[in-house]
């Protein structure tokens, strides 16, 4: 199989040089309270449904992850993202900064979760989970050494995530994923690897966000081997500006294969809607559509349901300014100087060129439902399938239209 | 059913002061049905009689053929059943269903290290300390007990910590660290921190189905404990003699029974028994959270015994939400390359965000990491 990162960007030395020297270092904490964790931590420990957990402004150490298991209706507030810091810089125990697991109709708000080894807030099996403004952040910058996840809710139903800020993931700022019903809007993601993700979800809604300089703005994926694939999610109203950040991740992992400069990525799910957005100065391209052929998978480790192609794409109603003049990629490089000129663009939107052969293909042609579909810019197919031979700017190809996909209304 | 008995008031009443402790009676134990007791005494499981940790009456120790790894902490297990409550019930592959009113107990005890009390050893086994009916106190030091008990709601978790005297241990809902120096085999020092887990943390592995969040005990199971153990009156098969002892029901013959390898550290093996013992350990020390119903089947990695090969038991399967614990490497399991393979990452290294399991553990267990090592390497196929 084919490579995304042979396609668009050959990470490798951009990996090695930000892991080298110099790094700047994380906030002193030597005068944060360490009294005050014992306190938070005897309140979940003893936690009923309903509980209100306030905590106060002030700024507390903590020296192992907490957790909240199977209690509903637990409300977790500060007194605001910077006046309430929690900090994990000397976490000694725990694989996150809370796990929260079992516990529906949770709430988390007003609060910061500073510098954890792993992921910051993870929350998993919960139908009902409001993070509302919650900053998260790895306060050294980007850093292949940071936690992984930001704000994580996954196997989660009826999720809002609105007004937080996740900062220098070194995987996803925002990610949900294997999770149904959710709103993602009016938060700041800057400095990720990924800056919002939707994996392997269904019915998701990502408006009013602003993904600034992270490696690439906004990610709707499906990874093989999970119970349930996802697709349906709109992308509308977002501002996603240079996304070029260079790729910081841990090699292996899905997003390390990220281009730096991209706006928003689609792999390999389906029905997804980007439209209204305002894209500006992300050096490889504003929107790419990839598929599974392009990620790197050995035929081995992906399981036989997984579907790799994207489709029911619809991207529309976008501006697009600047961007796709310094794609991460020596082979992009080259491409746009030969097609576009030394002072060219990759066009907005690149697709890696992969359709299904057979199966749901009706007289050869992919059904009208399935297609993807690019009504306000030009498309560079990168023409994967021939070993990147021939590629080609289309708009013809790609002139169609889906039904809007409804608005998500959270239940409960 | 209730079941409310007076032990702590009891066993006050015998503890006077001008009583010799060495014929202190032995604790009686007690199914507490409610409430969360501040001393480990009052379960009356285990409880230090002069220099020995003994059993209450009628509790009953058990092994299983292969450990979750903790720090190369030795365990002493027990498990209790109130008379009438009945025995647990068997079941092939699950978790045997327990009455309401047992009490299952897992103390976690190291040798010292001839080097102080907070100098212990990474060598030894439970035999070398526990003679079938008590654990000789001399040359060991305990750090922390956890209870389990199965209450009318479901089973509770509650870890009680050792007092620096080694005569009590209390019960901490929030957890300890307990600073230590580990003396390997070949006399190499480290220090680590021993962390108690908190009440919600025992959560992060007993909850064997996320999808309805109740605690349960892990061990307990036909395969982990069909095996021999070294009883007072001798050896003898565990599922035999807790269907003798009114514990257990509806169990076949043990020949019939499923088996997990015993593996205690092995690091010599290859072929059928190599795959065994791999299995066996990814079983215990993975697979209740790492299984199809489990908190981390967010991760499509499963790793129960019955899981066939594929990529959902590593093989060429990409991360999915590892972050740094890829190690940088592409695949759980790339067959023949263990250097390649997250999974050896994962078991050897000792940073909090990338180290497998999440909790449990501070040291990396080399044996644990050579057999899984030995595993991957003799599996043949690359990833193409």
């Amino acid at each position: 199989m084919m490579n995304l990162s042979r396609l668009i960007g050959a990470l490798g030395g951009a990996l090695i040089l930000t892991a080298c020297g110099g790094e700047p270092e994380a906030r002193d904490t030597s005068d944060f309270d360490t009294a005050y964790q014992s306190v938070l931590h005897e309140a979940l420990l003893d936690a009923q449904p309903g509980d209100v957990i306030e905590i106060p402004a002030g700024r507390f150490a903590f020296d192992r992850g907490l957790s909240l298991s199977g209690v509903s209706g637990v409300t977790i507030r500060g007194a605001g993202m910077d006046e309430t810091i929690l900090s994990f810089a000397g976490q000694r125990q725990g694989a996150e900064g809370l796990l929260v697991s079992n516990s529906d109709n949770f709430t988390i708000e007003n609060l910061a979760v500073e510098d954890t080894a792993g992921d910051a807030i993870k929350i998993t099996g919960g139908d009902g989970v409001t993070i509302r403004g919650v900053r998260v952040e790895w306060t050294r910058g980007p850093s292949t050494q940071n936690g992984a996840y930001g704000l994580y809710p996954v196997l989660s139903r009826n999720v809002l995530i609105e007004d937080s800020v996740a900062i220098a993931a070194s995987d996803a700022g925002i990610y949900v994923g294997q999770s149904d019903n959710i709103i993602v809007r009016n938060n700041r993601a800057e400095y990720n690897v990924a800056g919002i993700e939707i994996e392997n979800s269904n019915n998701a809604d990502v408006y009013g966000n602003v993904a600034v300089n992270n490696t690439g703005g906004i990610l709707v994926f499906n990874m093989p081997n999970l119970p349930r694939p996802g697709a349906g999610t709109r992308v509308f109203d977002n501002d996603v500006n240079d996304n070029n950040t260079a790729n910081f991740g841990q090699a292996g992992t899905p997003v390390a294969k990220v281009p730096a400069g991209t706006g928003i990525l689609i792999n390999a799910n389906d029905d997804v809607e980007i439209f209204s957005n305002r894209l500006r100065d992300n050096r490889t391209a504003h929107v790419i559509i990839s598929s599974g052929h392009s990620s790197g998978f050995s035929d081995l480790g992906v399981n036989a349901q997984f579907d790799p192609y994207p489709e029911g794409i619809h991207v529309h109603s976008n501006s697009y300014e600047g961007g796709g003049n310094n794609p991460d990629s020596m082979e992009l490089q080259a491409l746009r100087i030969m097609k576009f000129g030394p002072t060219g663009r990759i066009p907005p939107v690149l697709w890696d060129g992969y359709v299904r052969s057979g199966g749901r293909l009706v007289d050869g042609a992919l059904p009208d439902a399935l297609r993807i579909c690019v009504t306000d810019a030009e498309v560079l197919n990168a023409d994967g399938p021939n070993g990147y031979a021939n590629p080609q700017v289309d708009r013809q190809a790609f002139d169609c239209a889906h039904e809007p996909l409804p608005a998500v209304t959270l239940e409960g | 059913m209730r079941l409310i008995l007076a032990a702590g008031l009891a066993l006050a009443a015998a503890a006077c002061a001008d009583a010799p402790e060495a014929v202190a009676p032995a604790p009686q134990p007690a199914f507490i049905a409610e409430g969360r007791p501040a001393a480990l005494e009052a379960w009356g499981q285990v409880a230090v009689r002069g220099d020995a940790l003994v059993l209450g009456e009628g509790v009953t120790a058990y092994d299983l053929n292969t450990a979750l790894f903790s720090d190369y902490a030795l365990k002493l297990r027990t498990v209790w059943i109130p008379d009438g409550a009945g025995p647990a019930v068997y079941h092939e592959t699950g978790v045997f269903d327990f009455p309401v009113g047992t009490v299952i107990t897992k103390t976690f005890f190291y040798p010292l290290a001839d080097g102080g009390f907070d100098q212990v050893s990474a060598a030894g086994r439970l035999q070398d300390h526990f003679d079938g009916t008590q654990l000789d106190l001399a040359g060991v030091r305990l750090i922390e007990t956890r209870v389990l008990v199965r209450r009318e709601a479901g089973w509770e978790a509650l870890p009680y910590v050792w007092d620096d005297a080694q005569r009590a241990a209390s019960l901490q809902r929030t957890g300890a660290f307990v600073e230590l120096t580990l003396i390997s085999a070949a006399r190499a020092a480290q220090d680590f921190t021993y962390a108690v887990p908190d009440v919600n943390q025992c959560a992060a592995c007993h909850v064997l189905d996320a999808r309805d969040g109740a605690l349960s005990p892990i061990g307990p199971r036909a395969r982990h404990l069909n095996g021999p153990f070294a009883y007072a009156d001798g050896p003898g098969n565990q599922l035999a003699r807790w269907v003798q002892a009114g514990l257990l029901a509806g169990a076949p013959e043990p020949e019939l029974a499923p088996r997990a390898a015993v593996w205690e550290g092995d690091v010599t093996l290859s072929g059928a028994a190599l795959d065994a013992a791999s299995r066996a350990w990814l079983d215990i020390n993975c697979a209740h959270c790492h299984s199809r119903t489990g908190p981390a089947r967010t991760s499509g990695l499963y790793l129960e015994p019955w899981e066939p090969d594929g990529p959902h038991l590593g093989r060429c399967k990409p991360p999915i939400a590892a972050g740094t614990g890829t190690g940088g490497r592409p695949f759980s399991i790339v067959p023949g390359a263990p250097e390649q393979s997250i999974f050896v990452h994962r078991l050897e290294t000792e940073r909090l965000s990338d180290m497998m399991p999440e909790l449990g553990r501070s040291v990396t267990h080399h044996e644990s990491a050579a057999l899984i090592t030995a595993w991957i390497s003799e599996m043949s196929g690359g990833c193409g």
